[in-house]
């Protein structure tokens, strides 16, 4: 074979192999879709579950991941930023910066049980919080740092070294010139982050089977400390633990978790392209 | 009328082990255009920034000695280098305008020092842009990108945005060494006309401009000063035979 056509096949191959890539996403989707699209209804989605969660609709468990999802976000985003700024901008080789290096890639390599069972003897048992929104929230807010601080430090330093020059050069101070120079050109990056982390908690499981996910409740969370369904781990029990379970309610929650993830993920990019489109440089 | 606006007293500058600067003892003029030339890394740059104590941002640098500003050396504990940098404005090699619109680049400066009334802040633009010789082209598009402008009005915009805070020097350096002739003459022609209410220092590559657009000269050689002068006189009779070599071209 000459190695003009040793090239061609070369890239065919690879070409078939990057393709089948796109083939698993669009089978999982379309498998879930089909079986999952039947049961989708507007009482499905804003009713609470009847007949032991065989009939209804699966309002409290969507409540409960929209109210988990928005807990990671309050818990995870300010600790995160921070931590992301303090090492993009203000780290210097030292041991205390070292040790954060370290704890993010060791947080960012625990299994995700082991942050649930982190989060019963943290938030449920010793801080007293009890099976809650709090403690779940807390709990998957830890899980998603690491995410978080990696893309959103990445983001930062990817701003041009020459913006932080200019600032400074004009008289601004250190903060002022990340304030308003560096974090507003960092933003769409630091955003991915933000909802691709989000949007990987609002899809875990094992964090909050002993911190906040209930089997059933027949009473919408009345607070904070109550504990709440949620839509993986309803999921996961309705698919394992109810017997003459409809399918097409198992996979009706599929979809609509899948929806939730997928949407969080598609506001991500639109967010991102609009405000790439006002900062070139 | 004429008197030293920054005066340098046996200054040193070290990166790390490497000495940068070696005993530079000289004094530049307000109201003047003072250039300094020399092959690259002779550290003239170096010298630049440490005017505006820009090599702070840089790891393992230090200093010995003083320059003064006014009278009052900069590198004393009590200055505080955000209000030094205030007074001691630096426009770049390469034009840098940040990507927003032109009004914002010329109205950050102002705006991180605390000016907030959009009256004020609009009449520093114009002033500053005009200062710049720049108003007359973009007054009807102040809303516009910077990036859009071409690369001799984005460097003149660098410079309404170092004059918007209202300093006493300007540091340039390397300002016209992306440009093209006719923008870089239209610069030089800036230089003189803000050497009326600024104190310019200018580093450059280029000895014709050296010769056309300064007062005073200095050349420097492997980090020292070898000689300092009126431009005129340095050019037509260099005291030094290391000066006369690199300005007709035998050395450098």
């Amino acid at each position: 074979m000459s190695r003009q056509q040793a090239q061609k096949v070369v890239v065919a191959i690879i070409t078939a192999v990057a393709a089948l890539v796109v083939i698993p996403i669009i089978l999982v989707i379309a498998f879930i879709v089909i079986q999952g699209i039947g049961a989708i209804s507007w009482e499905f989605l804003t009713t609470m579950p009847r007949n032991g969660m065989r009939e209804g609709g699966i309002m409290p468990a969507i409540l409960g991941t929209v109210l988990l999802t928005f807990g990671t976000f309050i818990a995870c985003i300010p600790l995160a930023i921070g931590t992301a700024i303090y090492l993009a901008e203000y780290a210097g080789e030292n041991r205390l910066t070292r040790w954060v290096r370290l704890a993010i890639v060791n947080l960012a390599g625990i299994p995700s049980i082991v942050y649930g069972l982190f989060g019963l003897g943290a938030f449920v048992l010793f801080m007293k919080l009890g099976t809650s929104i709090i403690a779940g929230s807390l709990t998957l807010g830890i899980m998603t740092l690491p995410v978080v601080i990696s893309t959103a430090e990445e983001a930062i330093l990817a701003v041009p070294q020459r913006f932080r020059v200019v600032s400074l050069s004009l008289g601004a101070t250190r903060w002022q010139t990340i304030r308003h120079q560096v974090l507003p050109h960092a933003l769409p990056g630091i955003l991915t982050g933000v909802i691709l982390g989000l949007s990987r908690a609002a899809g875990e499981t094992a964090p909050l089977l002993f911190t906040v996910a209930a089997f059933y409740l027949p009473d919408l969370p009345a607070s904070l400390f109550d504990q709440t369904m949620a839509l993986p781990y309803h999921l996961y029990v309705i698919s394992t633990q109810v017997p003459d379970m409809p399918v097409s309610i198992q996979y009706g929650t599929a979809l609509v978790l899948l929806l939730f993830v997928l949407s969080l993920t598609l506001v991500a990019a639109i967010v991102r392209t609009r405000m790439r489109r006002r900062r070139e440089w | 009328m004429a008197r030293d606006k920054i005066e340098v007293q046996n200054f040193n500058f070290y990166y790390g082990d490497f000495q940068a600067l070696i005993d530079l003892n000289f004094a530049i003029q307000k109201n003047r255009v003072t250039a300094l030339i020399g092959p690259s890394g002779c550290g003239k740059s170096t010298f630049l920034r440490s005017i505006n104590r820009m090599n702070d941002t840089i790891k393992n640098t230090r200093t010995v000695g003083k320059i003064l500003l006014d009278g009052k050396n900069i590198y004393d504990e009590d200055v505080d280098v955000t209000n030094l940098r205030q007074q001691v404005g630096m426009v770049f090699q390469r034009p840098n305008p940040f990507p927003q619109s032109i009004l914002d680049n010329v109205a950050f400066g102002p705006r991180v020092l605390g000016m907030t009334s959009k009256n004020d802040l609009g009449d520093i633009v114009q002033e500053s842009l005009e200062g710049a010789g720049l108003w007359n082209e973009v007054k009807h598009r102040l809303s516009d990108p910077a990036l859009d402008l071409n690369p001799g009005q984005q460097q003149r915009l660098c410079i309404a945005r170092a004059i918007a805070v209202k300093p006493d020097v300007i540091l340039m350096d390397e300002p016209c060494s992306a440009l093209d002739p006719i923008a870089t003459l239209h610069i030089e022609d800036l230089m003189r006309e803000l050497a009326k209410d600024y104190t310019i220092v200018i580093v450059t590559h280029n000895m014709q401009q050296a010769a056309r657009a300064s007062h005073f000269t200095g050349f420097f050689w492997l980090g020292r000063m070898v000689e300092f002068g009126k431009t005129g006189d340095l050019f037509a009779a260099p005291q030094q035979e290391l000066t006369e070599a690199y300005i007709t071209g035998r050395r450098g």
